[in-house]
């Protein structure tokens, strides 16, 4: 088990190994100049995603779990649909619909007779923007995992808080979201891991931040180790937050002490509240799925990528079968690192896995280069042993091939299984591990018996989130991928960077709507995975 | 369905079927950070002129170089091909370029657009104008670069941020023509007169001044004609307010560009490679290669698209390309210190 998390960690520990290069000429200019900027938009960034996704996620829900009022059943799925769309996506959607030469601004102008400067319009290229659009297609993590954990809370509890006479306001802040922290802290640190390492959508809003400034010193500046430091910096800053988290959790752990479950009892909404409700869950909805989307057929229809057709379904093709590959392998290695965290909680190993899941944490392609350089080494010494002893010449066995892409992923988004794994795995008590010792389970037997059957539900979501996170995954594609080898958010990409925005749009909406489909089964996986609710 | 194939063996992680493909006798592994399409045409005619199969990889240009630097001794590529002279010189320092000693292409390529020992050579022209709006200017409103810091000018400027390649390389040519202080008076006049924070690409500079952002807007040539060329309303719309000139006609000529190749050192096929290099130097290929981006050709007497001859007796800096990769990280210090994002 230590082997597997040291083997996820490597491409980590080699980007993290430059940090004590010493490079002090680079660091001073960076100092005076860029890194103040770098510094606030990140915070800025962070702290704004973290609020939105927040707001968002864990508000809607509370409001579909514990509320009953029209549509609440669509938008319990619905509420998915954002996290099928790319950042990069819904990034260049919407900047080129509200910057000023856009659209709705060049419309707004000729309607009023305004010229530049006779009105404020909020810059969609900002901070804020840059804020508003990533809270609206990253909420969906602290979603999922708030909306399991409230669906698995015991109905006890809850009905003990409102015997002893808790109104829905005290019940929601004093009882289910202290219970529901563990899963929602995992939600938001996906969310704010993947804004930290976002790169083309922050690009695309004009802010400079940490990942923008590691791109720019290696590759402008040319300084390979100052930009490893900026990584490790970054990577510090993700370590400290997830301490944070723990550190104000303190002792206190929580497991559902009681099996009884229930039907959750739900509050029936009615006149403004209703609809409030109702524009609260519609509302992400919309602006985080509809708007892109409908924007992205538009570009479709009228200026659509030339090469759909035929060409399109190895695209198709490449990117769900890699996605599919990939979720497999990262949840099975999810729940081993899990379990075997929980079974021999030793520091070390506990040490081994946590680094393993910083991958999420660190730019793509940083991440891509901290491994081709052990794949490159090892792929090297295996040509000049086969080369040198038989004259065999095999090119290479790893780099540029399907095992290097599944180990990128694998690298990237541990994390993200392993975050849902071990999040549902709270919910299986100590006692009832004790219990099925006792009666002569092994370890091995308690898994299958016990445990799996109470994670099934989360173990499908955690394959399924891998699996659109893959097929949104960018920059580690691009530079592992094999020869003539495209997926979908690459066609994107190519076209993109070519400032073909429109033509590009076709293969985002492929993105979109092959994501789709697993996101809608995962919402309906969830929904059975409750123990104790009636099927729907 | 071949590539479906093959892209199955290797999913099941057959990694020996890459192996094998790539060692067969008579096939070309191209390294690429271009993206045209119309590249395939330029690939087919390749094979069907010399019977040589084209493996591609598309990619970033400086992950293609740090790949090819991880992939070593081992590494497949032949050819690496590339936009804007300091990434091939970023290659260069990689130590990742074999030279290519050819008749052929020092006969055509100009000596400006190669490098002085051989390294790389440029296969396509690619010029940073001046895009302006012509409601607002009935003649072009300046004629150097270094008027762009003029005051009169301010709030009027539309650029995109420092990070880009392009105008990295401006800044670089700039640096060579002016010296590093003149040049970094100009880049803090440059950023006083910026109409809003740097954004976007090209096309949205252009698009800007279209729309009344800005009156003018820096960006590369092809943006223009590709918008020119296109049959979108709005693209006609943008073309119809605006105009482009070349700067510094009178003096050293326009900041110019290339798309360029090179061999990769060590690449296991240097026969096709050297055979490809040249056959992109070749009258068919040149118009191929310089047609899927709307560049000027290279080669000197081949005639570019028919959107482009206005521009056909442009002057152009004849600075060799490579110093604007060695004077690339020189320039990114110098915007980050003026504050030009």
């Amino acid at each position: 088990m230590a082997v597997i998390a040291a083997l996820v960690a490597l491409p980590v520990l080699t980007v993290l190994a430059h940090v004590f290069v010493p490079a002090p000429d680079i660091w001073s200019h960076l100092a005076s100049t860029v890194l103040p900027r770098y510094l606030l938009n990140t915070a800025g960034l962070a702290v704004g995603v973290g609020i939105g996704v927040l707001t968002i996620g864990v508000g809607t829900a509370w409001l579909v779990v514990m509320c009953r009022f029209p549509g609440q059943r669509i938008f319990e799925w619905a509420l998915l649909l954002p996290l099928a769309v790319p950042t990069y996506v819904i990034a260049y959607a919407y900047t080129d619909f509200l910057q000023f030469s856009g659209p709705l601004q060049s419309f707004l102008r000729d309607w009023f007779g305004w010229g530049a400067g006779d009105y404020w319009f909020p810059p969609v290229r900002s901070l804020g923007g840059a804020i508003a659009l990533l809270s609206l297609v990253l909420y969906p993590y602290v979603y999922l995992l708030t909306r399991a954990a409230f669906l698995e809370q015991s109905v006890c509890v809850l009905e003990v808080g409102r015997t002893l006479g808790r109104g829905p306001w005290r019940l929601f802040g004093t009882i289910a979201v202290p219970l529901a922290r563990p899963a929602i802290a995992g939600g938001a640190a996906l969310a704010l891991m993947e804004t930290l390492n976002e790169f083309g959508a922050v690009q695309f809003f004009a802010v400079d931040t940490f990942t923008t400034g590691i791109y720019r010193t290696w590759f402008g500046l040319g300084e390979r180790t100052a930009a490893a430091q900026l990584a490790g910096i970054l990577l510090l800053f993700v370590l400290l937050l997830l301490l944070l988290e723990r550190l104000s959790r303190g002792r206190s752990q929580f497991f559902h002490t009681s099996s009884r479950y229930r039907e959750l009892p739900q509050y029936e909404l009615t006149g403004v509240r209703r609809w409030l409700a109702i524009a609260a869950c519609s509302l992400p909805v919309v602006l985080g799925f509809l708007v892109p989307a409908a924007l992205l057929l538009e570009m479709t229809l009228t200026n659509g990528d030339q090469r759909f057709g035929w060409a399109f379904l190895p695209y198709v093709f490449n990117s769900i079968s890699l996605a599919a590959v990939a979720a497999l392998i990262a949840v099975g290695l999810a729940v081993v690192l899990s379990y075997g965290v929980r079974l021999a909680p030793s520091p070390l190993t506990q040490a081994a896995v946590r680094i393993s899941a910083m991958g999420y944490a660190i730019p793509g392609a940083v991440v891509a280069v901290g491994i081709l350089i052990p794949l490159g080494w090892l792929d090297q010494q295996i040509y000049g042993l086969l080369r040198g002893e038989w004259g065999w010449d095999v090119g290479l066995l790893l780099t540029g091939t399907g095992v290097a892409l599944v180990y990128a992923y694998l690298v990237r988004f541990l994390a993200v299984s392993y975050n849902t794994v071990q999040a549902s795995l709270t919910k299986v008590t100590p006692t009832m591990d004790a219990a099925s010792r006792t009666l002569g389970r092994t370890a091995g037997g308690t898994l299958r018996r016990v445990h799996a059957p109470i994670m099934r539900g989360s173990l499908l979501g955690a394959g399924i989130l891998l699996f659109v996170d893959v097929m949104k995954e960018l920059p580690a594609t691009i530079i592992l991928r094999p020869f003539d080898f495209t997926t979908l958010a690459v066609r994107s990409y190519e076209l993109a960077s070519d400032e073909r925005l429109s033509q590009s749009s076709t293969a985002s909406l492929a993105i979109v709507l092959v994501g789709i489909v697993p996101v809608i089964l995962l919402s309906r996986a969830m929904r059975r995975s409750r123990p104790g609710s009636s099927d729907d | 369905m071949s590539r479906t194939t093959r892209t199955t063996a290797l999913m099941l992680g057959v990694g020996l079927a890459a192996g094998a493909s790539v060692a067969a006798a008579q096939t070309l592994n191209l390294y690429t950070a271009r993206h045209y399409d119309s590249d395939e045409t330029l690939y087919d005619a390749f094979t069907e002129q010399t019977g040589i199969e084209v493996n591609v990889l598309e990619g970033d240009s400086d992950q293609l170089i740090e790949r090819i630097r991880r992939e070593g001794a081992a590494s497949p590529a032949d050819v690496f091909m590339t936009v804007d002279a300091a990434r091939l010189n970023r290659a260069e320092a990689a130590d990742i370029l074999a030279p290519v000693d050819s008749e052929v292409l020092e006969a055509r390529i100009p000596a400006a657009l190669q490098h002085p020992d051989n390294l790389w050579f440029g296969f396509s022209e690619r010029v940073r104008v001046v895009y302006y709006d012509t409601t607002v200017y009935s003649e072009p409103p300046l004629e150097r670069y270094e008027e762009l810091a003029d005051e009169r000018f301010e709030g009027e400027i539309c650029i995109r941020s420092s990070s880009n390649d392009y105008n990295q390389s401006m800044v670089a040519s700039l640096i060579a023509a002016n010296g590093l202080e003149a040049t970094e008076a100009w880049a803090a006049g440059l950023v006083e007169n910026m109409a809003r924070t740097p954004q976007g690409g090209d096309t949205d500079q252009l698009r800007a001044v279209a729309a009344g952002e800005c009156s003018i807007g820096v960006g590369n040539h092809y943006y223009y004609t590709r918008l020119e060329l296109s049959d979108n309303a709005n693209d006609q719309a943008v073309v119809d307010k605006t105009a482009l000139l070349f700067p510094n006609q009178e003096d050293r000529g326009s900041h110019r560009n290339i798309g360029g190749a090179a061999m990769v050192a060590g690449a296991p096929n240097t026969d096709a490679a050297v055979a490809f290099l040249e056959f992109l130097a070749s009258d068919e290929a040149q118009r191929l290669f310089s047609m899927g981006n709307n560049e000027f050709p290279a080669v000197d007497g081949i005639e570019p698209i028919e959107a482009l001859q206005p521009y056909a007796d442009r002057q152009l800096d004849d600075l060799n390309v490579g110093v604007l990769g060695e004077n690339n990280a020189q320039a990114v210090r110098l915007m980050d210190r003026v504050g030009w994002r």
